[in-house]
């Protein structure tokens, strides 16, 4: 029992982590209909700008800032300007390819200009264990539930009760409409890519510790992603946190109840099965159509 | 397709291109005609891809799983002595048939959810391939796949197999052309372009889905069975998502919906290793970041950038031929 | 027996009520128009008859068969046909193509369809159609190079052309010039008088539902409001009031 209390606690930090980064995938799809195929390297990059930055003397948190600060310039801004804008009006498929080879792009960059090999990355959370009720749960993974879990809901706070959030929900839900109102529609979606890099980069300097910083780290966590999301219903936020956390969860007592063989399965099972059954993903809403 | 008429040049460029093909593989050497028997190959999984989603307007990331069905029928029925011809004709069916069987419930459910469906598929086809190593040699593989005799000819020599891939595209290419000329191609382009209105007139938008989606990837089961003779193994890692993906991106780079859409990007794709060749390290940094500047130009691919130009010329066309025709139609 | 009959029909969207209980019925060889504010759901109330969305309550029925919720190629295949009012002809293929898809899936198989002839034995049957409606010269012609009264000819066509006997046209009139009008409004007659098809057709050109229709049904807040004769309905007040009031 003990450890499936365990097991299931490592999922859900495993699943928070998944939901982080499956809210921004989601933004972007809803605010855009972007599929970003990159969103597991953008969640591996940032790392690399930290640790470019500890490299260099600067403290944790100083690089930690600076890896945000470049993640929202070029993951969230120059990816927005330079590869979404001048593609979305030629529909959803070129610019998913695109992102597949900026995918490519950024593991390649990675791998050749700094270092084919896992690098440590430090974590401001201990690295032992803490005993709760007779099972051992580490405080890393305490840490990646707490961080990821507040930023996901100070994010849905932010999008129900603020001002530019009902915005942005607006703009999300029906463009035409939102522009014809005269809300600034561009700059919402723009502030839709933005959040997505706050959010890879926070992700990035969770997951690093815990699996040392590697170029290759963005070919699972982005799968996970996409499958959290649409699992979650791929127009709700909120379906995303749910999908994450369901994802993570089932995968960790999957990977420890099933045979090892057919373990990478399993997330791609629970997703056809949730399609079947609920089209719409668990959480998410019927998409209105236009006649 | 690209509208009308194709004009006097591009029936002239297509005939000194088919003639090149034709005699270019004497004067290559050993890896020169693998790489010609390979851009064959690609260019029919391609263009099955094109089906599914050029025409039909389905996206499959199953394409390469299909590719590995149709290779690993072919490693398993020629190294137990079967003819080639069996193996291919397992190939088509049961690409066709799995195929149909994936379509059938995805599509019932939404009309892209295909997508998801052969995601899902492909995965499982690659841990199959990897696991049930009783049928397909697991993580070993097949070796030895041999190549065919036709009338006592054996294809083993390079040139030879380079011929008979490039005579299978040509099938594969006039089959496919002959397709999408008929009224099935009409009713695959009326649902891609307008699948409401095609509805409306009669046309059963899913059955037609279906069908491209099965038939496309009986293409990508038949290229699988080319290759698998052409690269004499057969093993688990050539067959993953990423095959799937890289079709894909053949297909959107190439112009996706045009006929000659896939034959451009697999070009891309087979000679952009060898272009970029000089810059080693680079090369697939460069490579992704070419697809991305190319898409970023003309996102509805190369052959979308050559439409664009001839669409401009053909307005321009039809608006003097209306012009000239207003008295009889009553406009004023 | 009429050849539509609409009973009941009903459709919410959340709490609204865009159709609520309509119903009517219509005669073989009839032309009736639909008109009514915008909004008073009359596309709606096609959409649900065409199977496009299903009806919340209510019955749909063609020739005394039900039809409820039957897919809308289902229903075209057993010969109710329409136009939209956002003009949706294919582009890409020329106006003779058009055509040729138009009337393909009403004949032969899936394999005489795959084997057969290119045109599926329709190219004739399309050039004299394209004839009828004054595009002859066009038939080689791109549709989307098409004027867009030309389009709307076409569309109407593209309706007719495989032999419908209840024909469903929504707003042909739409962003329509004067003199394509009177084309488009001579053709549409002319097709009635010698092929005999039903036709139901929403308008908000008053002068062209008025001319053409022999009875009118007049729809406001998705209900009926009137049904008559064109004198009578532009005579009743409530009507008018529909129009001009609040």
């Amino acid at each position: 029992m003990a450890n499936f209390v365990a097991l299931l606690i490592a999922g859900l930090a495993t699943g928070a982590l998944y939901a982080l980064v499956a809210v921004g995938f989601t933004l972007m799809w809803q605010t855009s209909q972007t599929i970003n195929f990159a969103q597991g390297e953008f969640v591996m990059l940032p790392a690399f700008f930290m640790l470019a930055a500890m490299n260099h003397g600067a403290p944790y948190w100083v690089a930690l800032a600076i890896g945000v600060g470049l993640s929202l310039a070029i993951l969230g801004l120059a990816f927005k300007r330079l590869l979404v804008d001048p593609m979305l009006r030629h529909g959803v498929l070129p610019l998913a390819i695109a992102t597949m080879a900026l995918s490519s792009f950024l593991k390649e960059s990675v791998k050749t200009f700094y270092s084919a090999e896992a690098s440590p990355f430090p974590s401001p959370a201990p690295s032992s264990d803490l005993r709760v009720l007779g099972v051992a749960v580490s405080w890393q993974s305490l840490a990646v539930l707490v961080a990821a879990l507040s930023a996901v809901t100070l994010l849905q706070l932010g999008l129900s009760r603020t001002r530019i959030g009902r915005q942005m929900q607006a703009a999300a839900q029906n463009p035409t409409v939102a522009q014809i109102l005269g809300l600034p529609v561009e700059r919402l979606i723009l502030y839709a890519f933005l959040l997505n890099a706050a959010l890879v980069a926070l992700a990035s300097a969770l997951v690093s510790p815990i699996y040392l910083a590697k170029f290759s780290n963005g070919e699972t966590l982005g799968q996970a992603a996409f499958i959290a999301a649409i699992v979650g219903g791929f127009n709700q936020v909120r379906g995303a946190v749910v999908g994450g956390l369901l994802l993570g969860v089932v995968e960790n007592l999957g990977a420890a109840y099933i045979s090892d063989a057919y373990r990478d399965a399993i997330p791609l099972f629970v997703l056809v099965v949730v399609i079947l059954f609920r089209p719409n993903g668990l959480v998410g809403r019927a998409e209105e159509r236009t006649v | 397709m690209t509208g009308a008429a194709p004009g006097r040049i591009a029936i002239a460029a297509g005939l000194a291109v088919a003639a090149a093909l034709i005699v270019a593989p004497l004067f290559l050497r050993r890896y020169g005609l693998y790489l010609v028997s390979d851009w064959a190959v690609m260019t029919i999984a391609a263009m099955g891809l094109n089906l599914t989603l050029g025409y039909a307007g389905q996206v499959s990331l199953a394409q390469g799983a299909f590719v590995g069905v149709g290779a690993y029928s072919a490693a398993i029925l020629t190294t137990h002595g079967w003819p080639f011809a069996t193996a291919m004709a397992l190939a088509l069916a049961l690409s066709f048939a799995v195929g149909w069987a994936l379509g059938y419930p995805a599509l019932r459910v939404r009309h892209h959810y295909l997508a998801f469906v052969t995601l899902a598929f492909s995965t499982l086809a690659f841990l199959v391939f990897r696991n049930e190593a009783w049928l397909t040699g697991g993580v070993e593989g097949i070796d030895g796949v041999p190549r065919p005799s036709l009338f006592g000819w054996s294809m083993r020599p390079p040139l030879a197999y380079a011929y008979f891939c490039l005579a299978a595209l040509a099938l594969a290419a006039a089959a496919t052309a002959w397709l999408i000329r008929s009224p099935w191609g009409r009713a695959f382009l009326a649902l891609r372009e307008n699948p409401l209105r095609a509805q409306s007139l009669g046309v059963d938008t899913r059955r037609y889905t279906l069908l491209a989606f099965a038939i496309g990837s009986a293409l990508g089961g038949a290229a699988g069975a080319l290759y698998a003779p052409l690269v004499g193994l057969v093993e688990p890692p050539a067959f993953t998502l990423a095959l799937s993906l890289n079709l894909l991106m053949m297909v959107i780079v190439g112009g996706s919906g045009y006929f000659l859409g896939p034959f451009l990007g697999a070009l891309i794709a087979v000679m952009a290793p060898e272009w970029l060749r000089a810059w080693e390290n680079y090369y697939l940094i460069l490579y992704a970041a070419l697809v991305m500047g190319l898409l970023v130009i003309s996102p509805t691919g190369i052959l979308g950038l050559v439409d664009r130009y001839a669409l401009h010329r053909m307005a321009a066309e039809a608006s003097a031929a209306r012009t000239a025709l207003k008295p009889s139609i009553g406009e004023s | 027996m009429a050849v539509l009959e609409v009973s009941g029909l009903s459709k919410r969207f959340g709490g609204v009520g865009a159709v609520n209980d309509v119903s009517f019925a219509v005669q073989e060889g009839e032309i009736l128009g639909v008109i009514g504010p915008n909004g008073s759901g009359k596309t709606t109330l096609f959409n649900c008859i065409l199977g496009q969305l299903p009806p919340s309550a209510g019955e749909v029925r063609f020739d005394g068969r039900v039809t409820t919720g039957m897919s809308p190629s289902a229903l075209n295949r057993l010969g109710v046909s329409r136009t939209f009012q956002l003009l949706q002809v294919f582009p890409r293929l020329s106006a003779r193509e058009n055509l040729i898809l138009a009337g393909q899936e009403h004949r032969g198989g899936m394999i005489s369809r795959l084997v057969g002839r290119r045109d599926a034995g329709l190219g004739g049957a399309a050039d004299e159609l394209l004839e009828f409606f004054g595009l002859g010269r066009l038939a080689g012609t791109r549709a989307g190079s098409l004027s867009y009264g030309q389009q709307k000819l076409l569309d109407a066509a593209m309706a007719f052309m495989s032999g419908p006997r209840l024909v469903l046209l929504d707003e042909p009139a739409g962003g329509v010039n004067p003199s394509m009008l009177v084309t488009l409004k001579d053709r549409l007659q002319a097709y009635h008088a010698e092929r005999g098809a039903t036709l139901v057709i929403i308008e908000h050109n008053m002068d062209f539902v008025m001319s053409m229709c022999a009875r009118v049904l007049v729809l406001a807040e998705g209900r009926t409001l009137a049904v008559g004769a064109p004198a009578e309905v532009r005579a009743d007040e409530k009507v008018i009031e529909a129009y001009l009031g609040r």
